[in-house]
């Protein structure tokens, strides 16, 4: 479960260029849920999973790991219970250490790092496994640097290390945005996989209105810093590709006006 | 037969300082330049330590201490303070040049007839040899060169080993990663700071190490020995690096820095046969650097194959 009380984040406070990317956000993630996070650029969702992740500190309000009050606690403290895949496909991994070494790594998230040898042989099956369900043919690449891999199968590895210390929550940030269509299509099929095997909490943040419409339990669109439209079950399944095209169109309308005169245009959507 | 000896000898110990830049520089990919200022702080340390009767493997021992701590020094500013990592680097060098005068209490030691990490060697190979002369190859060598060379020799393999070691621990590992992408080491819950601080100081830590074996070697410590000592190390680095390729293996890597170290010797030995003073040793070494750095590439360019067939271990392959 993940919870937010009145988060609110600024930048660059106090300029003429002042962005108020998130406005209290309240927010409430069941266990197990599927969030697809969309918004327009600006609207605050890559904030959102950086006041989460602890990426940077937030201005005011909470923000709760299943019990656990996480607010003031810096990222890497964050990873015991947070998976991550970031929208660089070359973000999530370390390029001159090899296949098997990231994912050992990505192991042990959240632990302490101690002086055993990194690589155990009897975690070398375990990997094989997690990387044939890939599907690429990745597990015969255990030694080789994962630098050498290419984006969508190195974004592929990244999902399988995010979860193969089960996180409490998983945050995707536009984790498919630079793949080629293929692979794109390849990690969203591995992630509906995981998550669902795994029954994993997760956030994910996309520019896909199709992948916003056919993936997830839940949608919220995110708006000036607020979540603007959350539904979830039946009311998501109403919500296909060209409704959210209208409702970004709607959105990106919005955007020309200032703050004074933010309208409410669309509270029947809710 | 005693120049090479002597030259490999200088080139090992001076691989420590490879060791240290590499860790820093390639490992944590942190531009450090306190290194300038730890070698001397090194050799000033061991060589104050030594005149004041201490054993030289305590010395060299509290001398690698002390390399720590200005590596701490550096990684403090960098990482809590907010300073950019060359500048850090740059503040610790320029405050440990008065440090290292306040160690010595003027501005040079000399360390004739003291005894030395290399002693025991001695001892041991003129009980060998029966004398203060080893006959190799037909030549006679003195006993110190050959100890020397074989107790630099074992110091390096040492380190070497506890490197490949160490860099391949889970905390070790941690290191190579958080150099490689700080981002998503702290993704995987490792305070990359950590990994900064810890790296410059084991970093630092070796290179006073070598600065005190090579204050230890040449009898002398000396305030302005270190200027220039980074280049130095990093001409092992990229010596060694060209010649096995950046895709090569920790081991092979790890050896290279070393190879690196003794070949660059072995030039700047050139250098000076050549008719060279000792004074253009940094000009040399600038240079021997530079044309490391675009040598390989220029020839790749022109031919269309890498200068050796191990540079292109595992090259960019597969990337579908």
């Amino acid at each position: 479960m993940l919870r937010l009380e009145g988060v609110s984040k600024s930048f660059f406070p106090g300029t003429p260029g002042e962005v108020r990317a998130l406005r209290s956000v309240d927010l409430e993630l069941a266990t197990g849920s599927w969030t697809i996070v969309i918004g327009t650029n600006g609207s605050g969702k890559s904030t959102l999973q950086g006041a989460v992740s602890g990426a940077f500190p937030i201005d005011r309000g909470r923000i709760w790991i299943d019990e656990v009050e996480v607010t003031g606690r810096s990222e890497h403290v964050r990873a015991r219970w947070i998976g991550r895949v970031f929208q660089d496909p070359f973000a999530g991994s370390a390029p001159s250490l090899t296949v098997a070494e990231n994912l050992a790594l990505a192991e042990r998230r959240g632990q302490r790092r101690g002086l055993r040898q990194l690589i155990r042989s009897s975690s070398r099956a375990r990997w094989r496994e997690a990387l044939a369900e890939i599907g690429l043919g990745l597990e015969s690449r255990l030694d080789d640097p994962i630098g050498l891999l290419s984006g969508g199968q190195r974004q592929a590895i990244t999902l399988v290390m995010a979860s193969l210390a089960r996180p409490r929550l998983l945050l995707l940030d536009e984790h498919t945005a630079a793949l080629d269509p293929r692979s794109a299509e390849l990690v969203i099929a591995l992630t509906r996989r995981i998550i669902e095997r795994d029954g994993l909490t997760a956030l994910m943040v996309t520019h896909s209105m199709s992948q916003a419409a056919s993936l997830g339990d839940r949608l919220i669109a995110m708006h000036r810093g607020r979540p603007w439209l959350d539904v979830r079950g039946d009311a998501k399944r109403v919500w296909r590709a060209e409704r959210l095209h209208e409702l970004f169109s709607e959105m990106r309308r919005e955007d020309r006006f200032d703050d004074a005169s933010v309208r409410i245009v669309v509270p029947a959507y809710r | 037969m005693t120049v090479l000896l002597s030259t490999i000898a200088l080139g090992l110990v001076l691989a420590l300082v490879g060791y240290g830049v590499y860790l820093s520089f390639r490992v944590l990919q942190f531009p450090d330049l306190t290194v300038d200022g730890s070698f001397t702080l090194g050799a000033a340390t061991a060589a104050a330590l030594m005149l004041a009767g201490w054993d030289p493997f305590a010395a060299t021992a509290i001398a690698a201490l002390t390399g720590a701590l200005a590596g701490l020094a550096t990684a403090v500013m960098a990482t809590r303070l907010g300073i950019e990592g060359i500048l850090a680097g740059i503040l610790s060098m320029t405050a440990l040049y008065s440090i290292n005068l306040r160690v010595m209490g003027r501005s040079n030691l000399g360390l004739v007839g003291v005894k030395t990490i290399f002693s025991p060697a001695d001892a041991l190979v003129r009980r060998l040899a029966g004398g203060p002369e080893v006959m190799l190859w037909g030549q006679a060598v003195p006993s110190d060169v050959v100890a020397q060379a074989l107790t630099a020799l074992v110091a390096v393999l040492v380190v070497a080993a506890v490197l490949w070691w160490f860099l391949r621990t889970e905390l070790g590992s941690a290191l190579r990663a958080g150099g490689d992408n700080p981002r998503m080491i702290r993704a995987l819950g490792v305070s990359h700071e950590w990994l900064v601080t810890l790296g410059l100081m084991l970093g630092n830590a070796l290179v006073a190490a070598g600065g005190a074996a090579f204050a230890q070697l040449n009898a002398f410590a000396d305030a302005s020995m270190g200027i220039g000592i980074v280049v130095i190390g990093l001409a092992s680095m990229i010596i060694g690096r060209a010649l096995v390729g950046q895709a090569a293996a920790l081991p092979v890597l790890l050896a290279s820095v070393l190879v690196g170290s003794v070949l660059f010797r072995m030039l700047v030995a050139i250098a000076i046969r050549t008719g060279l003073e000792p004074n253009d040793l940094r000009m040399i070494t600038a240079v021997v650097v530079l044309i490391v750095l675009v040598v390989p590439g220029l020839f790749t360019r022109l031919t269309g194959s890498t200068l050796l067939s191990l540079r292109t271990k595992g090259g960019p392959r597969a990337a579908s």
